[in-house]
């Protein structure tokens, strides 16, 4: 008897309407990757635009570049082992994706370690980069107070407002899998994050090399 | 099995709040999203009544001074074309007509969608907020240009122009979560057999102008954004140093002319993003009611691409006078007569699909027809302004404000009425006063000639725009006021017209005549739902499959004149196959 056309029964589905209704996507995987792409190609425009608008206003004379601190490095590199934590973090769950049904504990374990790392890195760059911005401050380099420091704490700003976007969505997918017990109910989130972190660790380097460069 | 089981209806939401409120059904959010964006169209509408009376009949109001005019004048562009335009037909006609053309159960994202549109009424209820606040909204005009923007002497500098730029910033968090969803939708969510080239103009119209949508308005988030700072924190991102009654601003260095490349980057695209779903729709309308297949149906998907893409090429042609680099204009020139080329390639085409075609004139045929006469005219003159040398003895004269109210007022809002006409029967199961409809029309259709038409004379005089009152100009002939005097009356009678237009919708949901499943003989797939109108998930238990492009018309050989998507062989052997 097929009654249940709108159940759970087929398990993860963004719709949370079952594949046999649902026809042609079964599948919610492809659709979020499609809709984080589009995403993504948004982010593009908004941070090219911005360096654009960068480029233009810095020729206009009364531009004073402002002093690099050497912790924006330090920075880079809790973002880098981040993305790279991230990646290792959905190779093994592929991993664990394949090599049984229900995964052996202990990979499921190190997944979930893993997890929690790739987020507490991403904090440490937040924290790191709201560090440069008081140690900047108390340089007196104010945001008003040239155009300089203005582009500076907006790329900076809202490059970490999209991150922190990001870690919102981790902090929903680890807490998920710390209830259950199991790494694959968030596993579409975990692709995904993944992606949207590698392309937040490539927007930063092309926003540090246009900031340091000038 | 029960029918409503085989319907999904019973799977549907079952309360008031989720059916109608916090509804995640795409048709439901759809209507949500059409009437709040018909809401604050008729607001915009009355205020540009007020400016009309003013200019008609100066002093004829007693409460409208310079700064009331301009903030009317504001808040009337950017509703109409935020607000109301993009709006409408993304929100609205996107959301109704995605899954129901390309057989879908719903958006892939639903909640998402729902989401979409609650953030879409925040940026309308910021919008009209600025009403009530001390200082009334901005009076920047649409453009929003700095300095002038957020300096004193122009109204709602204090609260005005931060809501605005607010509410816009809301405004696109609410696009791009619906464009996300209308794009993906679109890419992976198509019935059986829907092949992309099988996909009805209108959806490739919402589709394509949903991508610029996404790809544009970040250039209006970032303005924006800047612009707060600017007027919030005292960055220096588009203000120059001004020295104001005497005393420094404050403010230095910075360059409005960069404010006009990241609006007009977002601007431009923005007439497309409102004109290709337009275009989309006026194709497949014409092609029911003429009863023939679309001519040329790939150019104009080629078409649509190719507009799409060079109209992020265009924008400094509308900063020809802004002091930008002169080499600038001329590369802008081009481009923009470029783009007139896949234009004229679906006007020719919209011709030549009425050519010899069996045309049945109802409401949504005579709109849909109306529009190419309005499309037409607004374009021509569209040539005039896109010319470096031309444009500049225009700009800023009423030939402007005739020319874009033609090709993007007008002509949209014709294909609005057209659809609104056309898929009517469908939303809510009862046919529109087709008598009430035809007056409508020809109000409508004359009613904006008389309007605007008079306006390329004006501007040709000289007649600047966006002034308050016109005394002493020497270089306007007295009998120019008679002739604003004209088109305030006219303006009125239209006005007041649309009133007809809301009291049919009103009056025919209750009292319409029961509207049959496929009222007007289609071939897409939105008429051919079990239900009308369509039940939650759409398509009963099976999912329909499609055989056939939506423009098998008038086969010959086939007793029908119309062969449904689904309709895997038509009834006569000379008849195509469907692969087209």
């Amino acid at each position: 008897m097929k009654t249940q056309v709108h159940s759970l029964e087929d398990g993860l589905s963004l719709t949370g309407k079952s594949s046999h209704w649902l026809g042609p996507q079964q599948d919610p995987l492809p659709s979020a990757r499609t809709a984080l792409f589009f995403f993504l190609g948004v982010l593009t425009v908004v941070f090219g635009l911005l360096s654009i608008a960068y480029r233009m206003r810095m020729s206009l004379g009364d531009w004073q570049p402002l002093s690099d601190p050497w912790q924006l490095w330090l920075n880079t590199a809790m973002l880098f082992f981040s993305s790279g934590v991230f990646e290792l973090t959905r190779q093994r769950l592929r991993q664990v994706g394949t090599s049984a049904a229900h995964a052996p504990p202990a990979n499921s374990h190190q997944v979930r370690s893993l997890l929690l790392l790739a987020g507490v890195l991403a904090i440490a760059f937040l924290i790191g980069q709201l560090w440069v911005w008081q140690l900047l401050m108390t340089q007196e380099y104010y945001l008003s107070a040239n155009p300089a420091n203005s582009f500076f704490y907006l790329i900076t700003g809202l490059h970490g407002l999209h991150l922190l976007g990001g870690l919102v969505v981790w902090l929903y997918s680890y807490r998920k899998v710390c209830r259950t017990g199991s790494i694959e109910v968030s596993r579409i989130n975990i692709e995904l994050c993944c992606n949207y972190w590698h392309f937040l660790l490539l927007v930063w380097l092309l926003m540090l090399a246009l900031l340091l460069r000038t | 099995m029960s029918d409503s089981i085989m319907s999904g209806a019973e799977h549907g939401p079952q309360s008031f709040w989720t059916r109608y409120v916090w509804s995640q059904d795409h048709k439901v959010i759809a209507i949500q999203y059409s009437i709040t964006a018909i809401f604050v169209g008729l607001i915009a509408l009355a205020l540009s009544l007020l400016m009309r009376m003013q200019l008609g009949f100066p002093g004829s109001l007693g409460f409208m001074d310079a700064a009331a005019y301009y903030q009317a004048m504001t808040m009337h562009g950017m509703i109409m074309v935020i607000y109301l335009l993009t709006a409408l037909f993304l929100g609205g006609f996107g959301n109704y007509l995605i899954p129901l053309m390309i057989g879908a159960r719903d958006m892939v994202f639903p909640y998402l969608n729902m989401l979409s549109y609650w953030t879409y009424l925040l940026a309308v209820i910021v919008l009209l907020s600025s009403f009530f606040v001390p200082g009334g909204p901005t009076g920047a005009g649409w453009t929003l240009y700095p300095p002038q923007a957020i300096l004193p002497g122009t109204p709602g500098t204090d609260w005005g122009i931060v809501l605005m730029l607010l509410s816009l910033v809301i405004f696109i968090v609410a696009t791009t979560m619906g464009g996300l969803n209308y794009v993906t939708t679109i890419l992976q969510a198509r019935t059986k057999g829907m092949t992309l080239m099988r996909m009805p103009l209108t959806v490739w119209g919402i589709f394509i102008a949903t991508i610029m949508a996404l790809l544009a308005f970040p250039a209006l988030f970032v303005s924006g954004v800047m612009m707060l700072c600017d007027k919030l924190l005292h960055t220096s991102f588009f203000m120059p140093s001004i020295v104001s009654m005497g005393e420094s601003l404050g403010y230095q260095g910075g360059s409005p002319v960069l404010f006009q490349h990241l609006f007009w980057f977002f601007g431009h695209p923005e007439v497309y993003i409102v004109a290709l779903p337009a275009f989309g729709i006026v194709s497949d309308l014409l092609s029911v009611h003429a009863r023939k297949n679309i001519f040329g149906f790939r150019m104009m998907v080629w078409a649509l691409v190719s507009i799409g893409v060079l109209s992020f090429v265009v924008w400094a042609h509308h900063m020809y006078v802004s002091g930008m680099n002169p080499y600038f204009g001329f590369f802008f020139a081009i481009t923009t007569l470029v783009i007139a080329a896949p234009t004229a390639i679906k006007v020719y085409n919209w011709v030549l699909t009425l050519w010899r075609g069996d045309i049945h004139l109802r409401v949504p045929m005579l709109f849909a027809i109306g529009f190419i006469s309005t499309f037409v005219i607004g374009g021509l003159t569209g040539l005039f302004l896109g010319n470096v040398i031309v444009d500049i003895p225009l700009s800023d004269t009423y030939f402007v404000v005739a020319h874009f109210h033609m090709v993007m007022g007008v002509s949209p809002i014709m294909v609005i009425f057209a659809a609104i006409y056309h898929w009517y029967p469908k939303v809510t199961g009862r046919m529109l006063h087709d008598g009430l409809g035809k007056i409508h029309f020809w109000v409508t259709f004359l009613g904006t000639y008389a309007i605007y038409f008079p306006m390329h004379y004006l501007g040709i005089l000289g007649m600047p725009r966006r002034y308050f009152a016109y005394p002493n100009y020497e270089f306007i002939p007295a009998s120019a006021q008679d002739l604003n005097a004209f088109i305030t009356v006219a303006a009125l009678v239209v006005g007041a017209f649309q009133l007809l237009f809301i009291f049919n919708l009103i009056y025919s949901y209750w009292r319409g005549q029961p509207a049959p499943a496929n009222p007007w003989g289609a071939t897409s797939l939105e008429w051919q739902t079990p239900q009308t109108p369509p039940a939650h998930g759409n398509w009963g238990e099976q999912l329909p499959q499609v055989y056939r492009w939506a423009y098998d018309y008038s086969l010959p050989g086939v007793e029908q004149d119309f062969v449904p998507q689904t309709t895997e062989q038509p009834m006569a052997d000379q008849a195509r196959e469907g692969d087209k």
